[in-house]
């Protein structure tokens, strides 16, 4: 069937609040308003407001509510509007959820779910355009997943809800609008693995939610020139299967990681030390890295563009690798 | 706040069994004490002495089913919940034995089989958390209580503001409790609050509140029960302020440069322990031979939990990374 990832998503909400009564969504306008993205929209309707919550602009105190009912047995879905907002919750997700079942020697669990929007492109300015999910996947107790297609839109909430541990989901807000082709019986995806999205022998291409499209581009590109990249979707960013990243680079020789963060103390700077701990022989270039400039996300067009990786960037990087630079 | 003596005088077995819970907290915590200058305790070590009459009161309102969120200064709330004092002691020296394996500590008691949910060390974290298990109960039709220790300092963290709104909003089953010692670690009351009617703070949030003595066990009983019954009765939260003293440093690390002595004398005068005694005597519901009965009892209690903790084998160094998730690592993740 034809359809968005937006609608992928809700998908799922509502398959997830149908079949588990402990399941419930809360957050900011996910209710009445329908989402910030119209996610939601409809499942007031269908499941009540006891199910659907709408909160107060208290990122802390919900998202903490959100630890303490899945501690008590419930499968919470909280929503954060962004993920620049969920500085406002950091002590909550870092120091109760990750830290919870360690420090009280393995008694307390939590399977919580929390859903946020990330990174820019829509120009929305500083304050509503960071990807941070790389600072969450330093932490050890939580797990982070990044969902870049549609199939994993629809498939990836139904393993972070099944997981015992708090499971955070990286919504790029510019895949919402993404269309595509989804099986009529698409269901649960694995939250484990990396995948391999286009095969390829010259290079590997690392990336992520809202970048993996621009490697895929770049691996087009680089196509019609005769280099064949590899394109791997990391999908969880903890824990990292460093398996796949080492796989495919010993079998391209080389890689480049897309990161739509920050390259300074970088997710796209584990990728590249984990590949120089366990391929660095396999390796007939440096890792190369394509992040976003070292700067807040401009408001303007041209700047903003010109602050993100971008298909040019990453073919011309990957070509560099290949002696076609 | 409640008039001093509103409190009847209880019956000859509850004021005992008052009194025998305040003394255990009490000679436990002084053991421990001694155990930190003896280095078989480390690290951060907050003891609650003088301010026994609040956990000991309110635990008095609540029940098994109910559930119980505490602070960094949480010893006694968990022993009078029921974790025993060995397994308390075994904590604190870090002993695989320990009510959280030892991964925690003084201040991460835990013990999910009581729904005792820490020992929690970030100021104020603890409300959401408590918001949170309250809106389960309300999710799944439970009649519980959750009660939320937190001390003053808590006050002026934007997850208090937040917390007593949500609770609120939603007609949550919270009982908020304030263990104001009139200290945040160092910083008087009067010097971090702006308003110090905390029964005023409730208000604007549209919470139900009362500010009791905390150091008079029976009224602090009396109120918890009050606060208890609203809560239960699904009334929405409430926020019961119990003003006590800590009589003890904040931790093992405070030369109490910002208190004067005298205040601290001053205080001590007021110590909860001979307090509820002169009460029980005065009623003649109290002889020489029933403390002494309890103090062998409380003694008793503190060797055996100190023997236990010495002799309890340290978790392997091979299991260090367990408890991080489920898994190993975190690994599976399968598709459901």
């Amino acid at each position: 069937m034809r359809t968005t990832y937006r609608e992928a998503v809700r998908m799922a909400l509502r398959e997830a609040l149908a079949r588990d009564p402990r399941v419930f969504l809360m957050g900011e306008d996910v209710g009445r308003y329908g989402g910030t993205y119209a996610v939601s929209r409809g499942l007031l309707e269908e499941f009540g407001p006891e199910r659907v919550r709408d909160t107060p602009l208290s990122e802390s105190t919900f998202v903490g509510a959100g630890i303490g009912a899945a501690m008590a047995g419930m499968r919470p879905i909280v929503e954060v509007m962004t993920v620049n907002f969920s500085l406002l919750c950091l002590d909550q997700i870092v120091n109760n959820a990750a830290l919870l079942r360690h420090m009280s020697g393995g008694q307390v669990a939590v399977p919580l779910v929390i859903r946020m929007a990330t990174g820019a492109g829509r120009q929305v300015a500083a304050q509503h355009s960071h990807s941070l999910e790389g600072w969450y996947a330093h932490i050890p107790g939580i797990k982070v997943v990044a969902p870049a297609t549609i199939e994993d839109a629809r498939g990836m909430l139904a393993a972070a809800l099944a997981d015992p541990d708090p499971v955070l989901v990286f919504e790029h807000a510019a895949l919402y609008g993404l269309e595509g082709e989804l099986a009529e019986d698409a269901g649960p995806v694995d939250i484990a693995r990396a995948a391999v999205r286009r095969p390829g022998r010259d290079v590997s291409l690392v990336a992520y939610g809202g970048t993996l499209g621009k490697a895929l581009a770049a691996a087009e590109a680089l196509a019609r020139e005769g280099v064949e990249a590899e394109v791997l979707d990391l999908r969880v960013l903890r824990p990292l299967d460093v398996e796949a990243i080492l796989a495919s680079v010993r079998r391209t020789r080389r890689a480049v990681v897309v990161d739509e963060g920050w390259r300074t103390g970088s997710l796209s700077a584990e990728v590249s030390a984990r590949i120089m701990e366990g391929a660095f022989y396999d390796l007939d270039a440096p890792v190369a890295r394509v992040c976003s400039a070292e700067v807040p996300i401009p408001y303007p067009r041209h700047l903003e563009e010109a602050a993100l990786p971008q298909p040019e960037a990453i073919a011309a990087a990957a070509r560099r690798l290949v002696g076609h630079g | 706040m409640s008039e001093p003596g509103t409190a009847a005088v209880p019956s000859r077995e509850h004021g005992l069994a008052l009194l025998s819970d305040m003394l255990r907290i009490r000679r436990l915590e002084e053991r421990c004490a001694e155990l930190y200058g003896q280095g078989k305790i480390r690290g951060f070590l907050h003891l609650y002495i003088g301010e026994e009459a609040v956990a000991t009161g309110a635990m008095r309102a609540l029940r098994p089913e109910d559930a119980i969120v505490a602070t960094y200064r949480e010893h006694g709330h968990a022993l009078l919940r029921g974790v025993p004092a060995a397994a308390l002691m075994a904590e604190m020296f870090g002993k695989a034995t320990g009510c959280s394996r030892g991964r925690g500590g003084s201040m991460h008691l835990f013990d999910a089989g009581r729904r005792f949910y820490g020992g929690n060390a970030i100021v104020a974290g603890g409300l959401p958390l408590a918001v949170g298990l309250a809106l389960a109960d309300r999710l799944r039709d439970e009649r519980r209580v959750t009660a939320c220790f937190f001390g003053d300092g808590a006050l002026a963290e934007g997850e208090f503001h937040e917390s007593l709104n949500l609770a609120a909003l939603w007609r949550l089953p919270v009982l908020f409790l304030c263990e104001n010692n009139l200290y945040a670690m160092g910083t008087a009351i009067e010097r971090h609050q702006a308003q110090l009617d905390l029964t005023l703070k409730a208000r604007g949030y549209a919470t139900a509140a009362e500010s009791v003595d905390g150091m008079d066990v029976l009224a602090v009983e009396a109120a918890a029960r009050r606060a208890a019954e609203y809560v239960r009765a699904g009334e929405g939260p409430f926020l019961l302020e119990a003003k006590t003293y800590r009589f003890r440093a904040h931790s093992a690390y405070d030369p109490e440069l910002y208190r004067p002595k005298e205040e601290v004398e001053r205080w001590k005068q007021r110590d909860p322990i001979p307090a509820l005694e002169a009460t029980l005597r005065a009623a003649g519901l109290l002889a020489d031979e029933d403390v002494a009965g309890i103090e062998r009892e409380a003694a008793r209690e503190v060797e055996e939990a100190v023997a236990f903790a010495e002799a309890s084998p340290w978790e392997p160094v091979e299991d260090l990374l367990r408890d991080v998730y489920a898994t190993p690592e975190g690994r599976g993740g399968g598709a459901p």
